[in-house]
């Protein structure tokens, strides 16, 4: 099962190396993990996609939570939750691929944000699926680079990460 | 006060009053060991290896309920280090570790003796800091020691560079620590002790099974109390031996890869069992899908919520610490007035003593070549069973657990979770530092011996009257027991050709030196060793080459596929 693991941690040197550290070490996936500081600056959240049985993920959690320097984790995929992930792609856009690329981009709701005469740079945020099918849709010998910065995600309603 | 980094190490090691340093000096450390020569409070012992450091630290941590201290310097003094570390680790050893690193503006940059100390030792500490400023340094300190001994205990290491420790900032060691992300649950949960509470009286065919949480915790006092007012039958984890006295009625010895033969019958056919501070390793429950086979109830209490159910589901987890929580549940149990069912418990005893009536550890008395377990029964018989026993790691440490009858916890030091060759004489030293004048042996074997050899010369240096029990078999007893049983036969480099003349390598430290080679001097060399109260004894036994260790559980099976001694 793909489970959305939620952490927030001490913002010092080192601390995001045991949380990647503490998944190597005891063989646990890492799908994807986004890092940064929160509106307090002392603390850092960690978003991590981590795929494995309903045993794995809670020594995953028991684990995170044994950290010094973790503060809090929750696992938000536990209910109802919002995943966004962004993504950048950077296509040839020449001839008829550019109107091609320009109408892709409207459907998925991306926006252009670097023009050249033969590239554009398309701004997609979604989740993890609907980047994945904007990959599908477009004509793959187009692409000419990605880059994506992994899921990051949030409780809805009422469920709060915070101490 | 304004004082140097050095200065303030000192003066934060004498405010956690820590009577011994355990260390090896080096260029990054110069500062710290100056200040180290203009005060006595706080005394170091000066090793011959960085790893003999730690284990000493490690030795003396056990056999007290203090915090063991080393101090060694950046680059090869870590590295040679880190197998101390991870020995502790494995066996949740409160420790601080202070080690030298190079000056702040070298790091990175390849300088001479550096490595990236905090790196390398990330997945063997419970925490590790590197001290960037000055100002820091005394409250880094004060939390590495309250991180050791707090929650579930472990080594803490503290990364010094060398301009940190020459540098001066006003000092104020603080009072007290709180740290948002770290809070240990003490108490236990009152819902799951009384679930556990009548899990525990309805039992027919009850178990307790105790680790080496109980030594840690100072629990055994508490747990001696539940397990009479129950009136079960208890076993205790190689880590967890003394935890529950070994002469008592109650106890069925140890369990595990070589533990009794009625240990590992009750504990696989038991219906409520028990669990206190252990935390069911694969050298003790064998294979999990076997262990499952019996429909049992379990009840785990443990300091740390991630050995609960990470090998075997519980039905029963209570959080918190050992003595808290074994208090609650005997309280309860009292205030209940009701008692066991003691109708099914005397039948389960009945089993039990049909089991105990196998004397799976029964060998040949009457063989003319020293056997391994009646060297250890006879160290049993003369210190009364008094002394402190370190061992290092194989056949010589199975014999050494299962033929000494430890009945008081801190007793008995050795390397259970990393199986560290070389942990027993230097850990032997930390515990003699400890208890001056106590009987303190070290049972070891002839390969672990000389992993560590080297600090017989600290041993002269500071009159630590050790006896050391070498159980000579001229191999590496316990890899050669697997190869016989599990690889044909073939002995592939554990035949140890060329040793040493322990007896004039023990007199060239200075020391004295005996060799036994018939059973009928057994008893008098150790009498004659435990009289010789100012000197280090190294007793070499001459035993058989052929002795293996039974009962024995091969890796990966259930536990009560045992292979049982050739004498039942």
């Amino acid at each position: 099962m793909r489970h959305v693991i939620s952490l927030l941690i001490e913002n010092e040197a080192g601390a995001l190396s045991r949380v990647t550290g503490l998944f190597s070490a005891r063989a646990y996936n890492i799908e994807s993990l986004t890092v940064a500081p929160t509106e307090d600056p002392s603390m850092s959240r960690i978003t991590i996609v981590s795929i494995g049985s309903d045993d794995i993920i809670e020594q995953i959690t028991k684990q995170l939570n044994k950290l010094i320097e973790v503060i809090k984790v929750v696992d938000i995929s536990e209910a109802a939750h919002i995943e966004r992930e962004l993504m950048l792609v950077k296509v040839r856009a020449t001839g008829k691929d550019r109107e091609e690329m320009k109408r892709m981009s409207d459907i998925f709701r991306g926006r252009i944000i670097d023009v050249t005469e033969t590239t554009y740079v398309i701004e997609l945020t979604g989740n993890t699926a609907k980047l994945d099918s904007f990959i599908e849709a477009i004509d793959r010998t187009l692409i000419l680079e990605t880059v994506r910065t992994g899921v990051c995600g949030i409780g809805r309603g009422d469920r709060i990460l915070k101490i | 006060m304004v004082l140097t980094g050095a200065e303030i190490v000192i003066r934060c090691l004498q405010e956690e009053k820590v009577e011994y340093v355990f260390g090896y000096p080096g260029g990054s450390v110069l500062f710290i060991y100056d200040e180290f020569f203009k005060q006595d409070k706080v005394r170091h012992v000066l090793v011959r290896h960085e790893q003999g450091a730690v284990h000493a630290a490690d030795g003396y941590a056990r056999s007290t309920e203090k915090v063991g201290v080393a101090l060694v310097t950046s680059g090869p003094g870590v590295t040679n280090a880190v197998t101390g570390i991870a020995t502790a680790y494995m066996d949740s050893i409160p420790m601080v570790i202070i080690s030298g690193q190079v000056p702040t503006a070298y790091i990175g940059q390849d300088a001479f003796q550096e490595v990236d100390t905090v790196g390398i030792t990330r997945p063997c500490v419970k925490h590790n800091f590197l001290v960037k400023d000055v100002r820091e340094l005394a409250s880094t300190i004060k939390k590495a020691f309250y991180l050791a001994q707090s929650g579930r205990p472990g080594p803490v290491l503290v990364d010094i560079p060398k301009d940190i420790s020459a540098t001066k900032c006003e000092y104020a060691y603080p009072k007290s620590v709180a740290m948002r992300s770290y809070n240990p649950v003490i108490k236990g949960h009152q819902g799951q002790i009384k679930k556990a509470v009548q899990l525990l009286l309805e039992a027919k065919r009850p178990m307790i099974y105790t680790g080496g949480g109980v030594i840690l915790s100072d629990a055994a006092d508490k747990l001696a109390k539940l397990v009479r007012q129950l009136g079960f039958p208890v076993t205790n984890t190689l880590m967890g031996l003394g935890g529950f006295p070994a002469t008592d009625k109650q106890f069925v010895g140890m369990l595990g890869m070589h533990g009794t033969y009625e240990a590992n019958m009750a504990m696989q056919h038991c219906d409520v069992l028990l669990a206190v501070g252990a935390r069911f390793d694969d050298r003790v429950i064998g294979n999990p899908a076997n262990f499952a086979e019996v429909p049992r109830k379990i009840i785990h209490i443990d300091i740390d919520p991630s050995s609960i159910s990470k090998r075997v589901k519980v039905d029963v987890p209570i959080v918190g610490d050992l003595p808290d929580v074994l208090d609650d549940i005997t309280k309860l149990i009292a205030a209940s007035g009701d008692r066991p069912d003691e109708k099914a418990v005397k039948a389960w005893w009945k089993q039990i003593e049909e089991w105990r009536g196998k004397d799976c550890l029964k060998y040949d008395r009457k063989s003319k070549i020293i056997k391994p377990q009646f060297v250890v029964e006879k160290l049993y018989e003369v210190t009364k069973g008094e002394a402190f026993v370190c061992s290092d790691v194989g056949q010589h440490q199975m014999w050494a657990a299962q033929y000494y009858k430890f009945d008081k916890p801190r007793r008995w030091m050795n390397s259970g979770g990393l199986g560290t060759m070389g942990f027993g004489l230097p850990a032997a030293m930390g515990v003699q530092l400890a208890h001056p004048g106590a009987p303190v042996a070290c049972v070891t074997g002839e390969g672990s011996i000389q992993m560590c050899i080297q600090e017989l010369s600290t041993c002269k240096q500071y009159r630590l009257p050790l006896k050391i029990v070498l159980l000579n078999n001229g191999y590496l007893g316990m890899v050669r027991q697997w190869q016989q049983l599990f690889h044909g036969n073939r002995y592939a480099e554990s035949y140890v050709d060329a040793l040493p003349d322990f007896v004039k390598l023990a007199e060239s430290y200075g020391h004295v030196g005996m060799k036994i080679e018939k059973p009928g001097d057994v008893e008098g060399a150790l009498k004659e060793a435990f009289k010789r109260k100012d000197d280090l004894v190294f007793m070499d036994f001459a035993i058989d080459p052929t002795e293996n260790v039974y009962p024995m559980v091969q890796g990966g099976k259930g536990l009560t596929e045992m292979i049982l001694s050739e004498e039942l």
